[in-house]
């Protein structure tokens, strides 16, 4: 008897929202691509549905674009069972210093847009009674540093709003995970020399998001020795963390 | 830049290496560049997929398109690894025309190197299973290809080690199975001249291939153990085989480090070919049932095993010989190798059956394949091997090839010329040239 669940990826586009959606249509899931580029969204949903005869579909979505949400999420076929954001952009971090547009996109995308729509499907699950949101945040939101911090910023409220979401809905039977994937070697690092022991495959994440859906785990972080170096980077004082450089 | 070798680490090159991510970006990789080629997965061991100035990895474009189970027809972008197609059809119920003894090359690069399979004597070569392609020229224009397409371009690109273009798409061929067993039966054969009776005797057999013990000299030259091998039905799956499509198993062991070169000295080498007879001979005769993953691709039980031979790399040595010469010659190579002492890990050797591309390697005769560490003196050592391939009228396969001279390949390939026309058609600048394109002036 196959699965008869379905998973809408956000950023269905994104090599962790591909590889997520493979682990979830590998278990006879039925999977909704949603993103801006239909074109790519469709060479995914071919490679899914080819590699493991699972039904895929796409869906046009605009994190950027906040009043079509409801419209977006009355448009699918379902309510879907879970719901995975990988939306997100790491942006250029000297020039959004400079130039507030850019720090704006780099906000919106992380934040206002992956929260206010998981916002709005955390509505329809609480009513539905059931459902799973998994939010892909970062250890760059585990504290801000000179590099990265408004991209950091927008993930660390968005960790925030996944908590506080996961708080509210505990007891209604819908579930919040927060995934911190650690460098993951993706379109968005490509180019970047990334430490071998904390990096991962996409396939990777895209796995431990499937069993934190099926496990129902608060909190991943993927590469596992991201916890404690992050533990020890949050205990490190400020007067001595402003000085330093990593 | 940086620098990149094929799967025996040399030789060792400068290059650009360029990565798209979406079919409309090759283009892009390809445009302007001079002295650039296309690169699978690496796993030619020479240096056909490193260009003379840029390298463009066809690795990421790696999405299938669309499987049709009733006709067994599977379309994929030429970066796809042939061990993802199989993970992909086999559990419904098909497999790949030709595989090779790894998992790990893409479409792209099977369909570059024409490559063979066990089954080269009943089925032809990996472009025999080639519906049709997509092919990004050197002008930059796209086309379709397939045998009754543009057959001239076709029959040139199959085997033609990328030279006419990068193969961006393709629609291959596969074959119905009932499981994903292989009913093995292995045979122990004394010496040479029995080893090719055997193989010639398993000419019905879908897959056949041999294992020679390169130390046995004098009138055990030739020793070696014929496996032979079917798909295995549904009917004859026991409750060992309760899972119908077993996976194809990741890497159990991996070698992290270079072997310092000293371990593959003529002992260890021995030491290794005794066990390897007395397990398999064991087995003799009877048949038995082994997953397919192990039976078509051993070494990948064996992560990154090429640095076993060591930091200096290897060269693996191919030649396939005619049948009428093929005796003699393998009697010349096998004791210049067994006391030569120091060399191969592995020695396979194959029967091979006639192929159409006009650089494919195989040819109705005998292949024998021997892998050497590098050394000062292998370079005069394989040139002596060389004479005796040219002189019994044989050839050497490209895609293992880093070695030989313009003249061996010369007289090797009959059908050389027409390729060099097509090449001058469609490349009058040489825009696309691999290293060894610049070596053997192709
Ligand atoms: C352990 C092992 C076992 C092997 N066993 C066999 C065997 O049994 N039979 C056999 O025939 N071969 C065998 N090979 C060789 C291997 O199958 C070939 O070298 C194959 O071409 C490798 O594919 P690749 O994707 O790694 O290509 P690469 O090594 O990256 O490239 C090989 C050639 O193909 C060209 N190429 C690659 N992709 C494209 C593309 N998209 N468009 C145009 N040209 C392209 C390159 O320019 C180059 O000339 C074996 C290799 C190994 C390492
Ligand atoms: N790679 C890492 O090391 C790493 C580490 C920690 C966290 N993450 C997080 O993991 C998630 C996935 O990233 P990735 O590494 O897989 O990189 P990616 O491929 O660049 O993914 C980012 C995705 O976000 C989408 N997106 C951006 N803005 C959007 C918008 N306005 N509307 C809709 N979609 C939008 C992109 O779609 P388009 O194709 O339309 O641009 C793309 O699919 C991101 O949230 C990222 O922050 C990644």
């Amino acid at each position: 008897m196959p699965d008869q669940r379905s998973v809408l990826i956000l950023g269905g586009g994104s090599d962790i929202g591909r590889a997520a959606g493979l682990a979830f249509a590998a278990k006879g899931w039925t999977v909704r691509l949603a993103g801006r580029d239909l074109q790519g969204l469709t060479r995914e949903a071919d490679d899914i549905r080819t590699r493991t005869g699972a039904t895929v579909s796409v869906h046009r979505f605009d994190a950027l674009d906040t009043p079509s949400f409801d419209g977006f999420l009355d448009g699918l076929p379902a309510l879907p069972d879970a719901v995975v954001s990988a939306v997100g952009v790491l942006g250029d971090q000297g020039a959004a210093e400079r130039d507030v547009a850019e720090a704006t996109r780099i906000m919106r995308s992380n934040f206002e847009g992956p929260a206010l729509i998981l916002g709005l499907v955390a509505n329809r699950f609480e009513a539905r009674g059931s459902g799973t949101i998994v939010g892909i945040s970062s250890v760059a939101g585990d504290r801000g540093r000179a590099t990265n911090y408004i991209y950091g910023s927008a993930k660390a409220a968005f960790t925030a709003f996944l908590s506080g979401l996961r708080n509210r809905l505990a007891r209604k039977g819908v579930h919040v995970v927060t995934v911190k994937p650690g460098f993951v070697r993706t379109r968005m690092t490509a180019g970047m020399a990334l430490p071998g022991l904390l990096t991962v495959d996409p396939d990777v994440v895209g796995n431990a998001i499937y069993a934190a859906v099926e496990k129902r785990t608060d909190v991943v972080y993927v590469a596992r020795a991201w916890q404690p170096v992050m533990f020890a980077i949050r205990s490190i004082p400020e007067r001595l963390f402003k000085t330093m450089k990593i | 830049m940086t620098r990149l070798t094929g799967w025996g680490r040399y030789p060792d090159l400068e290059t650009e290496l360029v990565e798209p991510r979406r079919l409309g970006e090759v283009r892009g990789a390809f445009a302007e560049a001079d002295g650039v080629i296309a690169r699978g997965n690496g796993r030619a061991y020479g240096d056909a997929a490193i260009g003379v100035r840029r390298t463009v990895s066809i690795r990421q474009l790696d999405r299938m398109r669309s499987f049709d189970p009733e006709t067994g027809r599977i379309t994929v972008e030429a970066g796809t690894l042939l061990g993802d197609v199989i993970a992909a059809v086999l559990p419904r119920g098909h497999f790949p025309m030709v595989v090779p003894g790894t998992r790990h090359v893409s479409v792209g690069g099977a369909i570059a190197a024409d490559i063979h399979g066990k089954n080269h004597h009943r089925d032809g070569g990996f472009g025999a299973s080639v519906e049709r392609m997509t092919l990004l020229l050197p002008d930059g224009s796209t086309v379709e290809t397939s045998p009754t397409l543009e057959p001239g371009l076709f029959r040139a690109t199959v085997g033609g080690m990328g030279l006419t273009g990068a193969i961006l798409e393709a629609t291959i061929r596969l074959k119905p199975v009932e499981s994903g067993w292989i009913r093995q039966r292995t045979l122990p054969a004394a010496d040479l001249s029995s080893v090719m009776r055997a193989l010639d005797a398993g000419d019905e057999a879908t897959y056949s291939v041999a294992w020679i013990d390169t130390l046995a000299s004098g009138r055990n030259l030739g020793r070696s153990l014929v496996f032979l091998g079917e798909h295995a039905r549904a009917d004859e799956l026991g409750p060992k085989e309760a899972e119908r499509y077993p996976a194809l198993a990741g890497p159990r062991l991996s070698v992290p480090l270079d072997f310092p070169s000293f371990t593959l000295n003529r002992l260890s080498v021995g030491v290794f070919n005794r066990i390897y007879h007395r397990v398999n001979a064991r087995r003799e005769g009877a048949p038995f049932t082994v997953p397919a993953g192990p039976y078509f691709f051993p070494l990948d039980g064996v992560g990154a095993w090429n640095r076993i031979y060591g930091r200096r790399g290897f060269v693996q040595h191919q030649c396939v010989l005619p049948p009428e010469t093929a005796e003699s010659a393998l009697g010349e190579i096998l004791e210049r190798v067994a006391r030569r002492g120091s060399s191969s890990f592995l020695a396979v050797l194959k029967k091979l059956g006639p192929s159409w591309g006009m650089l494919s390697f195989p040819k109705p005769g005998f292949t024998l394949a021997l892998d050497f560490p590098v050394t000062d003196d292998l370079a005069s050592f394989l040139a002596g091997l060389d004479e005796i391939v040219v002189e019994a009228g044989g050839r050497l396969y490209l895609a293992k090839d880093s070695q030989q001279s313009r003249a061996t390949f010369e007289a090797g390939y009959p059908d050389l010329d027409g390729f060099r026309s097509i090449r001058r058609r469609l490349d009058p600048d040489r825009r696309l040239r691999s290293h060894l394109a610049d070596r053997l002036g192709l």
